[in-house]
């Protein structure tokens, strides 16, 4: 920062402290009205009159007027387009915590041949644009019956949660000393209930977490959607498809639907955000 | 006996499932794009490549890409400098700036709309402001750089979150002796920055570099948000040969491109911040 440089003349050091705090404080607020005044005004305007959201000028203030609001969830398509969501997310949740979960627990506590390999396989997916994968998956699907399917879409999904699913559980259950297996199964238990009674309890709230990131990218994601669903589309599906034939206020709803949930999800997972992350980095 | 093969049998399902769903995909798509009913072929490489649409939208991503990533590199760097410097209101900070990491990036176009639209909050603030008189339309075609400043705008709000989160659980590796040794000998917070966070962040930068890199590159509901198709990207091309067209091959043709890209901006990213087995954290 430019305030840091360093200059000749003597100062008091109270002082150039001072102004470095300024400016530190300054960039700090101004970071955080970058990040939010966006939302704020996708607020305003779902919170507003369909006339007003075509109006001009704006006053950018809500005239918490629902009737946008209402339009858009009785508009023709968008609760079955919701409830598809949800239903995807779900699936997608359990898949890959199901699926990714055991391999996150062996890759913690086995030394095997081929565990390298398999844990560079996990890394390197997100090397790849996955979206992609919708379409020759879309040919696929065709011929297996899966196609325009919750369960269908919601592989695709399970493979962009997937490797997050695995290496957070890998760090989890790394974070559980063996020894209070081990002496759970010196009192009796067997390796399964050694696993649920005692490492299930302790990284319950790790694995909600990634239960919920796993959630959320479903959530959100909008190309493999639009691919793989033409009757059962999910939400992003939906918006994305009649973007250019829905009015404002129609866009500006269905993006606060968009958002809510996901804001909620990473409240409700702040904490273990810089630990997914942080894991995911090696 | 058991333990042996337990481990296995543990990894099988995901191994399975993405054999199935990531290998078996991939390979798809090259046959797709390679072959038609009497083996291989580039015809659809190369109707692909006569379109007038596909130099513009490869040349879009690209710029894009390459506008994007450094400014967000800079804006991450300084949000991670800034939430690890902090002492009180640390986790209310850093989740307000984490924020549109759980965001739909079609909901953060539809966001930018909400700004840039013909009566927008821009032009009601430069109306406001006693700028214009009538509202402008500046994502139409004969706004074509306001539109692409409004993905550029949009992106950068929306995708700088993951950097910085990768980039301040980077940062909270670094031991605190090295700042400590760097003090003592006189270092300015600046060069503290550029001589000891910079280069012990180099995995991290790497992997923060590599996604949001890849990422850029499949930028696709931002753009349908804010121009419609009249600003073509390569993800864009892809879905409308895909849907309006309806010549899978094609689509599969611009996948490769994307691919190809991708691949090559990984590898360089790795070659680029190597970091020697010796100087690992």
């Amino acid at each position: 920062m430019s305030t840091l440089a360093p200059t000749d003349e003597p100062r008091a050091v109270g002082d150039t402290r001072r102004a470095g705090r300024w400016v530190f404080i300054t960039a700090t607020v101004m970071l955080m009205a970058w990040v939010l005044v966006p939302i704020y005004l996708l607020f305003v305007n779902t919170l507003s009159s369909p006339s007003e959201v075509s109006g001009f000028p704006k006053t950018g203030l809500p005239s918490f007027d629902f009737a946008s609001v209402e339009f858009f969830l009785s508009f023709s398509g968008v609760a079955r387009a919701l409830w598809n969501s949800v239903v995807v997310a779900v699936l997608t949740m359990v898949l890959s915590i199901g699926i990714g979960a055991p391999a996150g627990y062996a890759l913690s506590r086995f030394d095997f041949p081929g565990k390298e390999v398999f844990r560079m396989v996990v890394v390197m997916t997100r090397a790849f644009p996955l979206p992609l994968l919708a379409l020759p998956l879309a040919v696929m699907f065709i011929r297996v019956g899966l196609d325009d399917t919750a369960l269908g879409l919601a592989f695709v999904h399970t493979v962009l949660a997937l490797p997050f699913a695995v290496l957070i559980t890998f760090s989890l259950f790394s974070g559980i000393p063996i020894e209070l297996e081990e002496a759970a199964w010196t009192l009796g238990c067997n390796r399964l209930q050694a696993f649920i009674k005692v490492v299930m309890p302790l990284i319950l709230p790790g694995l909600v977490a990634s239960a919920v990131f796993a959630f959320t990218i479903s959530w959100n994601e909008v190309f493999a959607a639009a691919v793989l669903t033409i009757e059962n589309r999910t939400l992003t599906a939906f918006l994305v498809q009649s973007l250019n034939v829905s009015p404002l206020h129609l866009k500006f709803a269905g993006g606060t639907a968009l958002v809510v949930p996901a804001l909620i999800f990473i409240f409700a997972v702040r904490k273990y955000l810089f630990a997914m992350w942080g894991i995911a980095n090696r | 006996m058991q333990s042996r093969f337990l481990p296995y049998m543990l990894l099988a399902p995901a191994t399975l499932f993405l054999a199935v769903f990531f290998v078996y995909p991939f390979v798809q798509i090259g046959i797709l794009a390679f072959s038609s009913g009497d083996g291989f072929t580039m015809g659809h490489i190369q109707t692909m490549a006569s379109h007038w649409k596909f130099g513009t939208a490869l040349w879009n991503t690209v710029l894009l890409t390459a506008i994007i990533v450094p400014i967000q590199l800079a804006l991450a760097l300084s949000m991670a400098s800034i939430v690890t410097k902090l002492k009180t209101g640390r986790s209310t900070i850093l989740f307000v700036f984490a924020i549109p990491l759980g965001l739909s990036d079609l909901a953060a176009g539809i966001i930018w709309l909400a700004i840039f639209e013909q009566s927008g909050f821009l032009n009601s603030m430069l109306a406001g402001l006693g700028v214009i008189e009538q509202p402008i339309l500046f994502l139409g075609y004969q706004n074509m750089w306001v539109i692409f400043a409004a993905v550029v705008l949009a992106e950068i709000w929306r995708a700088t979150a993951i950097m910085m989160v990768i980039l301040v659980s980077g940062m909270g590796l670094i031991p605190k002796e090295y700042y400590e040794a760097a003090e003592v000998f006189g270092a300015s917070p600046w060069k503290r920055f550029t001589k000891v966070t910079l280069p012990l962040l180099r995995p991290s930068l790497q992997t923060a570099l590599i996604l949001r890199t890849i990422a850029a590159f499949e930028v696709f509901a931002v753009v349908v948000a804010l121009g419609g198709t009249t600003l073509p990207v390569l993800m864009g091309e892809t879905y409308q040969w895909q849907f309006t067209m309806r010549d899978r091959n094609v689509a599969a043709a611009y996948a490769m491109v994307i691919l190809g890209i991708s691949i090559a901006a990984t590898l360089v990213f790795l070659r680029l911040l190597r970091v020697p087995k010796e100087a690992r954290l």
